[in-house]
């Protein structure tokens, strides 16, 4: 009689939860809201250039490029002058936004973004796509998984990771308010909204719980975010563990308030991203929780001090761990 | 190979040389006060610097139309710093007395210079390779704001050509056709660990330059009548940017510090400053 309720219970809150997730079941790309809004901006704003580096089709700059030819260049397959370039326009009184793909914006010109951009602090926006495992096929060159760490270090960058096609939209018109470096980090893929226009309460700085749970809080970035929801779907399902599900869009400055009132409340913190476990967001909730006096357990979710491969985003993220199934399992011997 | 000689007169030039032996002391001074720093390039580029600054380069900023109207300068050879603060202070930037603060903590004067600690400085620089890239974005801008009138000049050094980022810019520069631009290589052909030709040779620079569809001078760097009749000539270039290649010594005006690679970055102990003091006074 007992085991009955429970089963109908569980399939109670199983629906639910399909519910919310079937309600959010739309993808979007957040590469084509960029090109749309930045030729928004170019209408609103002369003093917007947007510049790329031959890979204007990819990263969606090419909606721009059509409607403002003046005002776009392109300097070829040269990063490292895709940066520099970029901080002289802003020297001259330019809003500038850059794009390549993840690992070349980042990598290739990461000293040109230390010392001629951020040392300068320069109003200069990196809006890099493809980042993380979900590339794809291209395989372990092109997958940018050390990104979000090397940006990290380098003071004065602002750095985002949106969850969706809608708060992409939203950091783009923030970035427009802010005069110096970011780094806006965007998925090939097209991605499940996990925000709608009604229930985005978007404060850049502020960290937002998505879904409330007692047993535990993962938290995480970038598209993995509704990863993350539909492991908590699988958790209540299967387990009945009541996982909150809160996501950090802006991972510097990070919304340490948010993390230590979790470490308050939870004995295990879980976090996941699309990037190494070693120097994205798990490593900056680690800096946080150590130096709060709540400590309480961080496991980090993410890809583990290794290479990527080709294969299907879906194939990667199963030979990876990284599937909401596999990561429901994993954080269930946590907490049972 | 000008087409348009000017000259300067020649109380301007008894000025300049006046100048260039109070700025090289400057330097010297400021070197070994500090205990460290690079005299080396700094002194192969004196005469760029200070004929560029007397005659060349509008950096009046007197209100705000004249400000945005300036001529740019951009040192990419950010190591040259000594030389940089001590024109700054011959034009009335900053103080002589300041100078002797170089390299101190929370000095305006960085060892390489910096925008956050000195506003006058246009952008912040000391990693060899951005300045040209860093000087092709501005004279970008510039034309997007239909501005005719302003330069930008930058200045670099040739074992500095050897980096990626520079070639990029070279070919950037050509393709946009920035005749707003005007790069001057210091071409003292030593670099720290020994000759431009041996360490990596930049074999015929110029040929290099023309091919990527530049204006090329080559001059001597340290004749002022040569160095300003490339300046005015580059100020006229209607299609390409322009690269004028200054063939300089490094250390030059000091005997024992003349093409000799050793003093690229090491400061003078005291019976070497002495002896520099003395030729140069």
């Amino acid at each position: 009689m007992l085991m009955n309720i429970i089963k109908q219970l569980r399939s109670l809150s199983k629906t639910i939860m399909k519910n919310i997730l079937d309600k959010n079941k739309k993808k979007q790309s957040m590469r084509n809201v960029y090109g749309e809004t930045l030729a928004l901006f170019g209408e609103k704003r002369q003093d917007i250039v947007v510049m790329d580096a031959d890979l204007s089709c990819s990263t969606k700059t090419n909606i721009f490029a059509k409607k403002f030819k003046e005002r776009f260049f392109n300097v070829g397959i040269a990063e490292q002058n895709l940066i520099t370039q970029a901080c002289g326009l802003s020297l001259a009184g330019k809003k500038v936004y850059v794009s390549s793909f993840a690992m070349f914006a980042t990598g290739r010109a990461w000293e040109q973004i230390r010392n001629t951009l951020c040392y300068n602090n320069l109003d200069v926006k990196i809006v890099a796509t493809h980042c993380g495992l979900t590339v794809g096929e291209d395989g372990a060159s092109h997958q940018a998984l050390e990104d979000i760490a090397i940006m990290k270090a380098i003071p004065n960058i602002m750095i985002y990771s949106p969850s969706d096609a809608y708060e992409t939209k939203k950091i783009l018109e923030f970035s427009l308010t802010y005069d110096f470096p970011m780094y806006i980090r965007l998925s090939r893929c097209d991605v499940y909204d996990v925000f709608t226009y009604e229930n985005i309460n978007f404060d850049p700085y502020k960290a937002q719980i998505i879904k409330k749970g007692n047993d535990a809080t993962i938290i995480s970035t970038g598209e993995f975010t509704y990863n993350a929801l539909e492991t908590a779907s699988i958790l209540k399902e299967e387990y009945n563990i009541d996982l909150e599900v809160m996501h950090i869009g802006m991972l510097k400055p990070i919304d340490k308030e948010s993390i230590i009132n979790c470490a308050k409340k939870q004995k295990t913190i879980f976090t996941l991203e699309n990037h190494s476990i070693i120097g994205g967001l798990g490593s900056s909730v680690c800096n946080v929780v150590c130096a709060s006096d709540y400590p309480c357990r961080v496991i980090k979710f993410g890809v583990n001090d290794t290479f990527g491969q080709s294969g299907t985003p879906d194939e990667l993220l199963e030979f990876y761990n990284l599937t909401p199934g596999q990561i429901a399992n994993e954080i269930k011997k946590y907490l049972v | 190979m000008l087409k348009n000689e000017v000259c300067l007169s020649v109380e301007e030039k008894q000025k300049l040389k006046m100048m260039a032996r109070c700025i090289r002391l400057d330097i010297l001074k400021m070197v070994y006060s500090a205990k460290s720093g690079h005299i080396g390039g700094a002194f192969s580029s004196v005469e760029l610097l200070l004929t560029l600054f007397f005659k060349s380069l509008n950096h009046k900023k007197c209100d705000d139309e004249s400000y945005k109207k300036r001529d740019r300068f951009i040192l990419s050879k950010g190591h040259a710093s000594a030389l940089y603060y001590a024109v700054l202070a011959q034009f009335g930037y900053i103080s002589k007395d300041e100078l002797l603060t170089f390299r101190q903590l929370g000095s305006k004067l960085q060892g390489h210079p910096s925008k956050k600690f000195l506003n006058c400085v246009e952008v912040s620089t000391g990693s060899l390779g951005q300045g040209l890239s860093i000087a092709n974005g501005i004279a970008l801008g510039l034309k997007l704001d239909k501005n005719e009138t302003s330069k930008v000049f930058v200045l670099l050094g040739d074992g500095e050509l050897q980096e990626g980022n520079i070639w990029e810019a070279i070919m950037s520069a050509g393709h946009n056709k920035l005749n707003n631009v005007i790069a001057i290589v210091d071409k003292n052909d030593l670099q720290i660990d020994g000759k431009t030709d041996d360490v990596m040779s930049l074999s015929d620079l110029a040929s290099k330059f023309k091919s990527f569809d530049w204006n090329v001078y080559e001059i001597d760097g340290h004749n002022f009548d040569s160095i300003y009749n490339a300046y005015e000539e580059a100020k006229l270039s209607k299609e390409k940017p322009c690269c004028i290649i200054a063939n300089t010594k490094k250390g030059y005006g000091v005997s024992f510090m003349n093409n000799n690679k050793d003093w690229h970055g090491k400061a003078p102990d005291v019976n070497e400053y002495n002896k520099a003091i003395e030729e140069l006074k």
